[in-house]
């Protein structure tokens, strides 16, 4: 029900935002197992990049309409560096969520212990979210949140139409596999975005200058209240997929016309036509 | 009894989604080792016609739970339908396919029944009465196993075309049990809907006709006098490039996809794109045209079944992934490609 309330400024059109971003391997990384594990080699650990399209939307809603930005991440210490970027590029305050009893997290887990922290940050107009996270691959994780804490979900948002927080309603342009869906709904809610909503900013020169002062506090689950559920999923087994291909047939010919033929009666012969 | 195999049918607006089908051949697949049948799950608004499709397509039985407020899917809603019938009927294993529906259900469903969740599955096994799930990460650059051993119902989300479709037999029959629901009250409402631009969809493709940076990378083109600015004359290069790949993909039914280079640059727009931070695709036959091969893009498409592989740089990586390669430039070697194609499919 639309009700007006103070936001974090203390202006009634304030908002509060927390983005929800995680660190992960570069995606140029060439990633393998070893004694069982991923690796990924000296290739450096950044903040997701579909997160940085989250923390973009989260600065331009704040820029519009005033308010504060909380990014919050479920790591380990490494994780500050993603904070700080998120920091670096504009965020206002940065929390990182660390407990043994987020080891070995599943989505289930990771969901519990971001909605605990949405909860202790409550009272909240907006949760942000990169639609998935270039590591694990899920892209469950914000509606999993948004179940808990009974707020509706809007993932794969590819614009923000509108924000209005007198009338406590958001409304976006989701993009589905039929195409582009307009939907409103009532604040507070998740919304997960893909990389349609535009680049995101380079840090500044001044946000680095901050980011790199900056106190990031950590929150234990017991800090949140929470009693951190059992991971529902294991993982019994990483496999490097198997070699596709190893050769490949180069066609040549005197003219592209020949090498077009070619190849289309290779493709008959190979059945793939 | 109820059979221990649930398997959700995704719709657009009471429209199935061909991976609805896929996902149940792949319950299919472990039915006979868990001694189920699969039971196809249906909600919806006006959706009965789909139990029947449902059972054409292999499931043994159907439930059909409706309510016009169920028209359009809301997660929030669809989810406490899915959640109730699962409490009720207590299968073991719910199969869906993965589609953006699907991927905000299964996640919601699985937090209300605490239980696990395996989204883009590729492959299926049973293993001491549990399923096991192999899935990509990290883009498919590797692949691991995923289990849920101890919490049921075990949620698995089936990647499209991962699974064949099932060929329909209108013959078969099998109990449907329909009921009206009441959803409670939802803080979405749907305004509207507007059409993707009616070309194949890069997800349901079983042919890719994709451009790189390559597609620009023509000094014979003249841009129009009007355009002045560089980088507005690569761009207008570049979408005449993308114009040969579109009548190629025409001629063969397929999709145009792109590399991040290519929309980063400006050349098409990003629900093409291919790669880590665009779509993972699986088609049947990949053509890569001035594409040098990104590990990023690569980890799209990699398991694609044939990948072709046009570039002027014999050193390119993508033909390290290529089963046939044609070093060239694309502004010939597509056109005649794309007749070759037309005279062979008689079109």
């Amino acid at each position: 029900m639309a009700r007006p309330r103070l936001g974090a400024g203390g202006q009634e059109d304030d908002l509060n935002i927390v983005v929800c971003v995680k660190q992960t391997p570069d995606t140029a990384a060439t990633v393998t197992v070893e004694n069982g594990k991923v690796t990924w080699g000296d290739a450096p650990l950044v903040l997701n990049p579909w997160d940085e399209f989250a923390v973009e939307q989260s600065l331009r809603i704040k820029e519009a309409h005033g308010g504060k930005v909380t990014v919050i991440s479920l790591g380990l210490e490494g994780a500050r560096e993603a904070l700080k970027q998120a920091l670096a590029m504009g965020c206002d305050e940065a929390i990182l969520l660390q407990d043994p009893s987020f080891a070995a997290a599943d989505t289930l887990v990771a969901s519990a212990a971001l909605a605990a922290a949405l909860r202790k940050l409550d009272p909240l107009d907006l949760a942000l979210f990169g639609r998935t996270s270039v590591d694990s691959d899920t892209g469950v994780t914000a509606a999993q949140v948004a179940r808990r804490l009974g707020w509706p979900s809007l993932t794969l948002v590819a614009a923000v139409v509108a924000v209005d927080p007198q009338g406590r309603t958001i409304e976006v342009e989701r993009m589905l596999e039929e195409g582009r869906q307009q939907v409103r709904a009532q604040l507070p809610a998740v919304v997960s975005v893909v990389k349609e909503i535009g680049e995101p900013r380079y840090p500044s020169f001044m946000g680095i200058r901050k980011a790199s002062k900056a106190e990031i506090p950590t929150w234990s689950a017991a800090d949140m209240g929470l009693q951190a559920p059992s991971p529902a999923v294991t993982w019994p087994a990483l496999i490097a997929p198997p070699r596709v291909n190893t050769h490949c047939e180069m066609i040549s010919a005197d003219s592209p016309g020949e090498a077009a033929a070619q190849l289309v009666q290779r493709l008959m012969e190979e059945k793939v036509l | 009894m109820a059979d221990r195999i649930f398997v959700y049918i995704d719709h657009h607006l009471g429209e199935a989604v061909v991976a609805s089908w896929e996902a149940l051949y792949a319950a299919s697949t472990i039915a006979a080792s868990m001694s189920s049948g699969v039971t196809a799950l249906v909600v919806g608004d006006g959706v009965r016609s789909l139990a029947e499709e449902a059972i054409a397509h292999g499931a043994s039985a159907a439930v059909v739970r409706e309510s016009p407020s169920l028209k359009d899917f809301r997660p929030e809603l669809y989810a406490d339908v899915v959640s109730g019938v699962l409490k009720e009927s207590r299968p073991e294993v719910l199969v869906l396919p993965t589609t953006g529906r699907t991927r905000e259900l299964g996640a919601m469903v699985a937090v209300d029944l605490d239980t696990g969740v395996t989204p883009d599955a590729i492959a299926l096994e049973v293993e001491e009465s549990a399923v096991v799930a192999t899935r990509p990460i990290y883009a498919g650059k590797l692949l691991t196993k995923e289990v849920s051993r101890t919490r049921r119902p075990q949620i698995v989300m089936v990647r499209s075309r991962a699974f064949p479709r099932p060929t329909p037999d209108t013959a078969r029959k099998g109990p449907v049990d329909v009921a009206a629901v009441t959803p409670g009250a939802s803080a979405t409402e749907v305004l509207g809907y507007r059409a993707s631009d009616g070309g194949v969809s890069l997800t349901d493709a079983s042919v890719i006709v994709s451009g790189g940076r390559g597609v620009s990378n023509n000094g014979r083109l003249t841009p129009p006098p009007e355009i002045t600015d560089e980088k507005q004359q690569e761009i207008w290069r570049a979408h005449q490039g993308f114009e040969l790949i579109r009548q190629m993909a025409s001629v063969l039914g397929a999709a145009v996809g792109a590399s991040r280079a290519a929309v980063d640059a400006g050349y098409i727009p990003y629900s093409n794109q291919v790669g880590q931070t665009g779509k993972v695709v699986a088609p049947d036959l990949y053509i890569a045209c001035g594409i040098s091969g990104a590990i990023q893009h690569l980890a799209g498409m990699r398991t694609s079944k044939t990948i072709v592989a046009i570039n002027k740089d014999p050193e390119a990586p993508i033909f390290k992934l290529a089963r046939f390669g044609i070093v060239g430039d694309l502004y010939e070697i597509v056109p005649a490609l794309t007749e070759a194609f037309r005279t062979q499919l008689g079109k």
